[in-house]
């Protein structure tokens, strides 16, 4: 039975569409036949950070629209055989999007595929409804900072009302998971930062995992590589850990400490 | 910079400019017109309509692929042809 996620979080620029990709290409890796699909329409970008903005031909749009065959708009990575990105139009709005159309797609896709991950644009607009409604799970990324763990806590109460589990009877609700990102240990131990505790304390949903800042995400952006394909990394392995746990397994969590080397390291070390 | 084999700098290479350049060559088609971009559901119906004025074939016969570079941009358009004895026969171009 396949399972349909959601990547949100309410506020912008948290970390969607790097989890996104991280997850996918995690699940991909494990053997998972999975497909992400970028639901902002009008502002496309997970073709960038997966590195496949070059192949787009046709998209989610298209397919919704009965203009191309979902096969055709299917990108199939080129790293890993069981990952695949839908990519969204660049020149239509989130208008050209309807549950219908979202959920023919979606249906299609679940006979192909064990995951399927919506990436949902920022806000609680129609296309983040739309990215969250048909969700059997979610993960809701938050960053350590008031405003998003505000805007997190009102995509849980969306969660919880304007899915398809919450209005349908008898369905189980959305399994909301936390992934906690850009966690500075340095900042939250001169208790600058939030802490993890803090965080879900508030929140009152389980953990998935703990990315911490790290200068990995931005350079495997710049090449346009899920971080869980690039270099090794401790945001790479800390994704890697929270898609071990979304497919069930125990895994302790650990939190990585910052990937910033001191003066120390860096004069001994010879990796950045 | 390397003082008494220590490096100072990242050996790594530089992706700064790698996303530099993705950017450029991204945004050169998408600035060229937006509108460019939805030619292609159009093309693969008027392609179709063309073939099926001589021979019949089946709406999802038609797979189209592209991939841009710096340089050039290539169109890639596969058709599956009902083969005499049935089984599709491919065309490629």
């Amino acid at each position: 039975m396949s399972k349909i996620i959601v990547v949100t979080s309410g506020k912008g620029g948290v970390g969607k569409t790097t989890t996104s990709a991280a997850i996918s290409a995690g699940l991909a890796k494990r053997g998972q036949k999975t497909v992400v699909i970028d639901f902002d329409v009008g502002l496309r970008n997970l073709d960038l950070i997966m590195g496949c903005e070059r192949r787009v031909v046709f998209d989610f749009i298209n397919v919704i629209q009965g203009d191309a065959k979902l096969k055709q708009a299917l990108i199939k990575d080129k790293r890993l055989e069981n990952l695949a990105v839908l990519p969204t139009s660049q020149t239509r709005d989130k208008d050209a999007l309807t549950r219908e159309g979202v959920e023919k797609v979606l249906n299609e896709l679940r006979e192909e595929f064990d995951y399927i991950i919506c990436d949902s644009p920022a806000g609680i607009e129609k296309g983040a409804q739309l990215a969250m409604y048909f969700a059997d799970e979610a993960i809701v990324v938050t960053n350590p900072e008031v405003s998003s763990v505000r805007d997190s806590d009102r995509v849980l109460g969306l969660l919880n009302s304007r899915t398809r589990r919450a209005e349908q009877a008898g369905m189980e609700p959305v399994k909301a998971h936390a992934l906690l990102t850009r966690y500075d240990t340095a900042r939250v131990a001169r208790g600058e930062m939030l802490t993890v505790e803090d965080v879900l304390e508030i929140l009152a949903i389980p953990l998935l995992g703990i990315i911490p800042e790290s200068p990995a995400v931005l350079r495997a952006s710049n090449v346009g590589t899920p971080i869980v394909l690039d270099e090794p990394s401790k945001a790479g392995t800390a994704y890697e850990e929270a898609v071990a746990r979304l497919m069930g397994e125990q895994v302790e969590l650990r939190i990585a400490t910052n990937e910033r080397p001191g003066l120390f390291q860096r004069l001994f070390k010879r990796s950045a | 910079m390397s003082i008494f084999g220590f490096q100072f700098r990242p050996r790594k290479a530089a992706t700064a400019q790698t996303a530099k350049e993705r950017l450029q060559i991204l945004l050169a088609h998408e600035r060229i017109d937006t509108k460019a971009q939805d030619i292609l559901p159009l093309l693969q119906r008027d392609i179709l309509e063309v073939i099926r004025r001589h021979m019949q074939i089946d709406g999802d016969a038609v797979d189209i692929r592209m991939e841009r570079d710096d340089e050039r941009s290539s169109l890639e358009i596969n058709i599956e042809l009902p083969d005499a004895r049935g089984g599709p026969a491919r065309l490629q171009r």
